[in-house]
C-alpha cells in the first residue's frame, strides 16, 4: 500500500514516511528491483544488505536468471581482455574467513614451494606409511585440494634421493626446532610449562619427522578444529572458525626475535646496495608490460583532456612509469608531481605550491579553504591556464584523510585541471565516497608493473630497517654544535634524565620546576627566564615538546627515541 | 630536475616559454595513439558533435523532468512569503512569522546527481523569486561562525555589483557577522534598492524580497549548528525574511531526528518530493538510446553493465552518462569505420571519401563479410574487388540499417506496450530490460516471450483495446512512414474491436430475453435448460468473436515482432554503429584494484607470461618474485607473524630457487642479499596494507587481512 501511495501523490504532501518506503525509494520503487543472489566474481564478496521487500520475491525467477545473464558477461569479459584481474581466483579465495593456523605452516609451506619445479611427480596415494601418520598434523585447515597437494609434495621429501635438498629443508628446521618455543603472546602464562616440555622432547628427538609428530601430541591446543575440515565450505562454519580464530587474545607464534638472529637491522643504504646487487628476473617479460602501458599515454592525454581523470592500481610501483609518462607527454605542459609517500607532504604544500609557484601569488590565505576558493577562482576565470597534477600514492598516509580528498577531489573537478595519480594500498577505493568518486571523474587503469617500490618504501619506518638512526642523530649533533654550552649542558641534563627514567612506563617528562632546580644546581642558569629562552630555542628546533599533566604542571621531553639519545650522548662524551 | 627529495614532496615544472600556445590540439592525441589512423580527425570531430548533442539534450531533459518540482517549490515560496507582505495583525499571521517557511526536498540518494537539481533550482528561483539565495554545504561549516560568514558572503556576492565587489569584501573580513549585522545589511540594501529602479526582475514588484537559503546536504550538518541557526533566525525573522530549503537524500523524518521538538516547531514544513532516479533513467535511455535521432547504439552487454553499475552501486544518473560519453568515446577511437557513425546524409556523403583502407576495413566487417556469401557470385566478386560498387552497396546497407533502427524503435515500444501490463512481468517491467532481451537475441526464441504471449492471449478487451491505441498513437508519433500499413491494420483491428461491442450487445439482449422465459419455467425445466446450456459450451468449444479477434491481434504482434526486431547482429554494417567493447567500460568504470592485486601475488603468470610461472591452483613456484613468494608465506600465518620464522621461511625459498649460481657468491654474502630481499618484500607489503608492525609482541608484524587458503 506504501507503494500505491508514492505514486498517486509525488508532491505537495507532508507526511511522515516510515523507513520502509525510504527502503522503497532507495530499491526500485515499482517492484522490478533485482538484487543478486550470487556475486559476479569480479564484485566485492559483501553480503547482500538490503533486505528485499515482499512484493519482489515474485520475480525472483526471472531475476536469478537475469543475474546470471550479468555474470556470465563479466565472465566472457573477463575472458576477453588481458588486464582486468583475473577470473581464476574466486571471491572466497580473495575474502574467505581466517582459520587458526598451525604455527609451522609457514615453515612448512616454504619448504614446499622450495621444491615446486618438481611437483609433477605423481605418487599413487597410500605407497607410503609415513604420509599418513603426517596427515593429521598437516591437513588441519586445509582445503582438500590443498591437502592432497600437500600429500603429494611430502612423499616427494621422504623418497627424493637428493641429499643436497634434503640437507638444506632439514637443516634451518632442526636448527629451529632446538630453540623453538612456542608461546602465546603474552607469554607470561602457565603455558611455559608446556613449552619446558616440549623443548625437552625436542632436544631429545634427532629426527625432525618423529618430533613432529611428538608435537602433535605435546601441543594439544593447536588442533583446534579437527573436526571442521571437511565442511569448510558451509558458511556457518566459516562464521563460527571466524569467531574461533579472533576470541582468545593469544596468538601462538614462536617466541624469537632477530637479536638471536644475529642479523642486524640494516640502514637504507646498505640495504640499497645489497638490492642493487640482485639482478631483476622476468625483465623482459616485464618490459613487455611496461611497453603495453606506454602505448596508453596518448589515449590518457586524450581522456584527461575531455575531463576524466585518471588513476592507476596494481601491484608494483607505478612512479617510473609516470614519470615516464611526464617525460614523453607533460615536456610543454606546466605540471605538479606530488610524491604522496613522503612524509611531510600535506594538502597545504600542494595548494601552496600551486598558488605560489604556478600562479605566481605572495600573499597568504586564512585557511585552506580560503586558498582553494581563490584557485578555483583563478583557474575558472582563466581558461587558457591549464595545469597537470602528477600524484604517486595518493592513498598515503598524509593524503587519504577525508579533508584532503576533499580538496584534492575538488581540485581535479575543475575543468583545466587534469589528475593522473596512482593507488597502492589495499583499501584504497574506501576512501572515496559517491560525491568524491563523481568529483574525481576516474578512469582506472590496471598497470601492473611488479617494479619495487623503491623510493616509496625508503621514508618509510620498515620494521627490518634500522629505525631512522642516522638522520635525528645527524641533526641533533648539528644543533647541538650551534648551541652554547650552558645549552648543550641544559640539554644534556634533560637526556639523562630521560635516560634515567626509560623504564619507568608513567614518566611524562621532567617538570619545568624541577628542571630548573636542576640546572641551577649544576650552575647552567641562574633565572628561570634564560631557561625558558633556552627552552624557546630548543622547541623551535623541535628538540622538545612539553605536554600538560593532570595537575597543570608542564613537562618536557625529547621526542626522540631513547636509543639515538644515547648515542648522541656517547658521541658527545668522547668528542668532549 | 629529479622528483624525488628527502625535503619536500611537490615539484613544480613550468616550461620556460611562457607564452606559449597550448601546444597540442587534443585531435592529435586522438590520432596519434595509433600507427595506422583512418580519418580519425573526422571521426574526433563526428565524436563531439554527438556528445554535444547528447550533453545537451539530457540536459534539456532534466530541466524538463525537474520543471514540475520547481514550480511548485516557487508556488510554495512565493505563497510563504506573502505572509510578509501583507504584515496583519491577525493572531494567526503573529504565529506564522515566527516559523521560518521551510521547503524540504527529498532528493534520493544519489548524491552526485544533486549538485546539477540545485544549481537549476538557484537559477529558477533567482529568475522569479529573489535575488538573495544562497547554497550552503556542511563541509563549508563545520561551526555557527563559518555558517554566518558564509552566508553573509555569499549574500553579497548576490547583491553588490562588480565595481563595489572589493570594498564590500573589506568590510565583509572586517565586520563581525551576527544576525543582527546580516538584518541590518538587509534592511540597508532593500531600501537603497527601492531608490533607484531596480532590473526587470519580478522581485522587484515586492519591497523586500526573501532570503533564500539552501542546505544542500542536510542530513550532514551538525545538529548543533541547524538548531542555533533556526533559533538564532527564527528571532530575527520579521527583519530578515528567510526561507530554508533542505536537500533531502534519506527521508523527511531525518529532520525531526536532527532537529528536536524545541526546534522544528520554529519551521513551517513542506515536503517536496523528486523524480526518482529510476524513471530519470527510463526517460534518459529513452531519449538517448531508443531514438533514432543518435546513430550511436550500445550493445546488449555494454548496456547491461551500464545498468547495473547504475541499479547495483549509486543510481546515479551523471555516472550513467559518464558511462555513455566514455563508450562513446571507445566507440570512435577504436573503431576506424566510426566515421560512418553519423546521421544518413552525411554517412552517405562520407562513403564516397572513404580511402582504399577503409573499404579493406569494411570488407573485413564479420557481418559484412556474412552479407556477402549470401549474394550470388558475381555479386560477391564485385563487392569484394570494386571499390565503387562497394561504396554503393555500403550506401544502400547503411540505409536500410537506418530503416530497420526506425521500425525496430517503433515495434519495440508497441511490444512494451504489451508486455509491461502483463502480471508477473515476464519480459521486463522497463523498456530497457525489454531492449536488452531483444538486442541480445532472438526475443521469439525465448520462454519469456512464450509466456508473454500465452498471457496476451488472455487479455480482456478493454485492456486490449487501450493497449491497441496506445500502440497505435505511438505508430504514429514518427514521422516517417515506415510502418503506416501496420498503424493502418491497429486501426482495423481497432475498428473491428468495437463493432464487437455492438454485436455482443445484440447478443446480450438475446440471451436477455431468453433468461425471461426462463423464469416462467419450474425448477425441472431450469435444471435442464441448464444442462443442456453447459453441454453445448463443453461440446461446442466454440470461440467467441473476440477470441477470434484477440488471437488475430496477438498473432499480429508476434508477426511484428518476428520481422522487425532482430537483433543487431543480423544487420550488415551493423559494428559501426554499436559499441561492444563492454570489458574494456566494465574495466575502466567498475574496476576492481583488490582481485588485481590479488591475482598479481598469487598468479604472477596471468601477468608475465613465463613459462618457468606457470603454476597449478594454490601455489606459485618459488621463481615467483620476492613479494609473491612472501605473501604467499605470510598466508599460512594467523593474526601474528614472527619475522624471523617468515625470514627463514622465505630464505629457504628463495635458496632453492638460485641454487645454480650458489657457488658464484660467498655464502654470507648471499644470505645478506636474501636478507635483504626479504626486508624489501616485507615493506613493500606494508606499504600494501597487508601486514603492520605491531607491538604486542617483539619482532612481529600483525596481518590486515583475512583468509587465503
Amino acid at each position: 500500500m506504501n507503494k500505491l501511495e508514492l505514486n498517486e501523490d509525488k508532491v505537495l504532501e507532508v507526511r511522515f514516511v516510515g523507513d520502509d518506503d525510504v527502503l522503497n525509494h532507495i530499491l526500485d520503487r515499482e517492484g522490478g528491483a533485482k538484487f543478486k543472489k550470487e556475486r559476479p566474481q569480479l564484485l566485492v564478496n559483501t553480503k547482500k544488505i538490503i533486505k528485499k521487500p515482499e512484493y519482489d520475491l515474485k520475480e525472483d525467477g526471472i531475476e536469478v536468471l537475469k543475474d546470471k545473464n550479468y555474470v556470465e558477461v563479466l565472465g566472457r569479459d573477463v575472458q576477453e581482455s588481458l588486464k582486468n584481474g583475473s577470473a581464476t581466483v574466486g571471491g572466497n579465495k580473495v575474502y574467505s574467513f581466517q582459520n587458526r593456523k598451525h604455527p609451522e605452516k609457514m615453515a612448512k609451506l616454504a619448504s614446499e614451494l622450495a621444491k615446486t619445479p618438481r611437483k609433477n611427480v605423481s605418487y599413487s596415494l597410500k605407497n607410503d606409511p609415513e604420509i599418513m601418520t603426517d596427515i593429521p598434523q598437516c591437513s588441519k585447515g586445509h582445503s582438500p585440494s590443498d591437502e592432497v597437494q600437500l600429500k603429494n609434495n611430502d612423499k616427494s621429501e621422504f623418497i627424493s634421493t637428493t641429499r643436497v635438498l634434503r640437507k638444506r629443508l632439514i637443516a634451518p628446521r632442526n636448527h629451529s626446532d632446538s630453540e623453538s618455543e612456542y608461546s602465546a603472546s603474552n607469554s607470561e602464562d602457565d603455558e611455559e610449562v608446556a613449552q619446558e616440555f616440549e623443548e625437552d622432547t625436542n632436544k631429545a628427538i634427532l629426527s625432525p619427522k618423529t618430533q613432529a609428530q611428538n608435537r602433535v601430541v605435546s601441543a594439544p591446543v593447536y588442533k583446534a578444529t579437527p573436526s571442521k575440515k571437511m565442511k569448510r565450505d558451509k558458511t556457518s562454519d566459516l562464521v563460527e572458525e571466524y569467531f574461533e580464530a579472533h576470541s582468545s587474545s593469544k596468538v601462538l607464534t614462536s617466541d624469537r626475535t632477530l637479536q638471536k638472529l644475529k642479523k642486524a637491522k640494516l640502514d637504507q643504504q646498505t640495504l640499497r646496495n645489497l638490492l642493487s646487487k640482485v639482478s631483476p628476473s622476468f625483465s623482459a617479460e616485464l618490459k613487455q608490460l611496461n611497453q603495453q602501458y606506454e602505448q596508453l599515454f596518448h589515449k590518457w592525454m586524450l581522456q584527461l583532456h575531455l575531463g576524466f581523470n585518471i588513476v592507476l592500481y596494481g601491484l608494483g610501483s607505478k612512479r617510473d612509469l609516470l614519470e615516464r609518462f611526464r617525460a614523453t607527454m607533460l615536456q610543454d605542459s606546466i605540471h605538479i608531481v606530488i610524491n604522496g609517500f613522503f612524509p611531510g607532504i600535506s594538502v597545504k604544500s600542494i595548494l601552496n605550491s600551486i598558488t605560489e609557484e604556478v600562479l605566481d601569488h605572495m600573499g597568504t590565505f586564512r585557511n585552506i579553504l580560503d586558498q582553494l576558493d581563490w584557485i578555483i577562482n583563478k583557474f575558472k576565470e582563466d581558461s587558457s591556464l591549464e595545469l597537470f597534477l602528477l600524484i604517486h600514492n595518493l592513498d598515503s598516509q598524509m593524503l587519504r584523510g577525508d579533508k584532503s580528498q576533499q580538496i584534492i577531489a575538488q581540485l581535479s573537478s575543475l575543468r583545466n585541471i587534469y589528475l593522473i595519480a596512482s593507488i597502492d594500498h589495499l583499501n584504497a577505493p574506501l576512501m572515496w565516497d559517491h560525491v568524491k568518486q563523481s568529483l574525481y571523474n576516474w578512469l582506472w587503469y590496471e598497470t601492473t608493473t611488479y617494479s619495487p617500490y623503491t623510493e616509496e618504501t625508503s621514508y618509510e619506518n620498515s620494521l627490518l630497517v634500522k629505525q631512522s638512526g642516522s638522520l635525528p642523530l645527524s641533526s641533533l649533533t648539528h644543533v647541538s654544535r650551534s648551541l652554547t654550552p650552558n645549552a648543550r649542558g641544559i640539554f644534556r641534563l634533560l637526556i639523562k634524565y630521560q635516560l634515567d627514567n626509560q623504564d619507568n612506563p608513567s614518566y611524562l617528562g621532567l617538570s619545568f620546576q624541577d628542571f630548573y632546580q636542576q640546572c641551577r644546581e649544576a650552575f647552567l642558569v641562574n633565572s628561570d627566564l634564560t631557561l625558558r629562552a633556552q627552552l624557546t630555542e630548543f622547541r623551535d628546533h623541535k628538540l622538545i615538546r612539553t605536554k600538560k599533566g593532570t595537575d597543570g604542571v608542564e613537562y618536557l621531553f625529547i621526542p626522540i627515541d631513547n636509543g639515538t639519545l644515547s648515542e648522541f650522548l656517547e658521541k658527545e662524551e668522547e668528542e668532549s | 630536475m629529479a622528483t624525488s627529495s628527502v625535503s619536500k614532496g611537490c615539484f613544480v615544472f613550468k616550461p620556460n616559454f611562457k607564452k606559449r600556445k597550448i601546444s597540442v590540439p587534443i585531435e592529435e592525441y586522438f590520432n596519434e595513439g595509433k600507427n595506422e589512423s583512418e580519418d580519425s580527425k573526422l571521426r574526433f570531430e563526428t565524436y563531439q558533435v554527438i556528445w554535444q548533442q547528447m550533453k545537451s539534450e539530457t540536459e534539456k531533459m532534466q530541466e524538463e523532468l525537474n520543471k514540475n518540482l520547481f514550480d511548485s517549490l516557487i508556488k510554495f515560496l512565493q505563497k510563504s512569503h506573502s505572509g510578509f507582505q501583507k504584515n496583519s495583525r491577525d493572531w494567526g499571521c503573529q504565529i506564522k512569522l515566527r516559523e521560518i517557511p521551510t521547503a524540504a526536498l527529498i532528493l534520493g540518494v544519489n548524491v552526485t546527481d544533486h549538485e546539477f537539481t540545485f544549481r537549476s533550482l538557484t537559477e529558477a528561483i533567482q529568475n522569479n523569486v529573489t535575488p538573495y539565495v544562497v547554497k550552503l554545504q556542511a563541509r563549508d561549516c563545520p561551526d555557527i561562525k563559518h555558517f554566518l560568514q558564509k552566508l553573509f558572503s555569499q549574500l553579497m556576492d548576490c547583491h553588490v555589483d562588480v565595481e563595489s565587489k572589493e570594498e564590500e569584501k573589506d568590510i565583509q573580513k572586517k565586520t563581525h557577522c551576527s544576525m543582527d549585522s546580516l538584518s541590518s545589511w538587509y534592511m540597508n540594501v532593500t531600501q537603497t534598492d527601492q531608490g533607484k529602479p531596480r532590473k526587470k526582475r519580478t522581485s522587484s514588484q515586492w519591497q523586500s524580497p526573501p532570503v533564500v537559503l539552501i542546505l544542500k546536504d542536510m542530513e550532514s550538518f551538525t545538529t548543533k549548528v541547524l538548531q542555533d541557526f533556526i533559533i538564532i533566525s527564527s528571532q530575527h525573522l520579521h527583519e530578515f525574511p528567510l526561507i530554508l530549503i533542505f536537500g533531502i537524500a534519506t527521508s523527511p523524518v531525518i529532520i525531526h531526528r536532527l532537529l528536536p521538538h524545541a526546534v522544528s516547531s520554529l519551521l513551517c514544513i513542506e515536503i517536496f518530493q523528486s523524480l526518482s532516479c529510476k524513471e530519470h533513467l527510463t526517460t534518459v535511455i529513452d531519449k538517448l538510446l531508443l531514438t533514432t535521432q543518435f546513430p550511436f547504439n550500445l550493445s546488449e552487454k555494454v548496456l547491461q553493465i551500464l545498468t547495473s553499475i547504475f541499479l547495483y552501486y549509486d543510481f546515479s544518473i551523471q555516472n550513467f552518462i559518464k558511462g555513455l560519453q566514455l563508450s562513446l568515446l571507445e566507440h570512435f577511437y577504436s573503431q576506424p569505420l566510426s566515421v560512418l557513425c553519423c546521421n544518413l546524409p552525411e554517412a552517405k556523403r562520407r562513403i564516397n571519401f572513404l580511402s582504399d583502407n577503409q573499404c579493406e576495413n569494411i570488407r573485413r566487417l564479420p557481418s559484412f563479410r556474412r552479407y556477402v556469401e549470401k549474394q550470388a557470385t558475381e555479386k560477391q566478386v564485385a563487392l569484394l574487388t570494386n571499390e565503387r560498387f562497394l561504396k554503393e552497396e555500403t550506401q544502400s546497407l547503411l540505409e536500410s540499417l537506418h530503416v530497420y533502427h526506425t521500425n525496430y524503435f517503433l515495434v519495440l515500444r508497441c511490444l512494451h506496450q504489451f508486455t509491461s501490463s502483463l502480471p508477473k512481468y515476464p519480459l521486463g517491467r522497463q523498456i530497457r530490460e525489454l531492449y536488452c532481451t531483444c538486442l541480445e537475441k532472438n526475443i521469439w526464441d525465448s520462454e519469456e516471450y512464450a509466456s508473454a504471449l500465452q498471457l496476451l492471449r488472455m487479455l480482456a478487451k478493454d485492456e486490449l483495446m487501450t493497449i491497441l491505441q496506445k500502440c497505435f498513437s505511438v505508430l504514429n508519433s514518427s514521422s516517417e512512414k515506415q510502418l503506416g500499413s501496420t498503424a493502418k491494420r491497429i486501426e482495423e483491428l481497432l475498428a473491428q474491436l468495437q463493432s464487437l461491442d455492438a454485436e455482443v450487445k445484440e447478443e446480450e439482449d438475446a440471451s436477455g430475453s431468453q433468461s425471461k422465459g426462463l423464469q416462467k419455467t419450474d425448477l425441472y425445466h431450469l435444471q435442464k435448460s441448464l444442462l443442456e446450456m453447459k453441454e453445448l459450451r463443453r461440446t461446442g468449444k466454440k470461440q467467441t468473436k473476440f477470441e477470434v479477434l484477440r488471437e488475430k491481434v496477438v498473432n499480429f504482434i508476434d508477426s511484428l515482432v518476428r520481422e522487425y526486431l532482430l537483433p543487431p547482429e543480423t544487420q550488415p554494417l551493423y559494428e559501426a554503429v554499436y559499441f561492444t567493447a563492454a570489458h574494456t567500460l566494465h574495466e575502466h568504470l567498475n574496476a576492481a584494484p583488490r582481485l588485481a592485486l590479488h591475482t598479481a601475488l598469487n598468479n604472477p603468470y596471468y601477468y608475465l607470461k613465463n613459462e618457468v610461472l606457470k603454476s597449478e591452483e594454490g601455489c606459485i613456484p618459488n621463481v615467483a618474485p620476492d613479494i609473491c613468494i612472501a605473501y604467499k608465506l605470510h598466508l599460512e600465518c594467523s593474526r601474528l607473524i614472527n619475522l624471523v620464522d617468515w625470514s627463514e621461511a622465505f630464505a629457504t625459498v628463495v635458496t632453492a630457487a638460485e641454487k645454480t649460481d650458489a657457488n658464484s657468491v660467498t655464502s654470507e654474502e648471499r644470505n645478506d642479499i636474501i636478507h635483504a630481499r626479504f626486508i624489501r618484500a616485507v615493506s613493500e607489503l606494508e606499504l600494501l596494507g597487508f601486514v603492520k608492525p605491531t607491538k604486542r609482541k617483539t619482532d612481529h608484524v600483525a596481518r590486515l587481512t583475512w583468509g587465503g587458503c
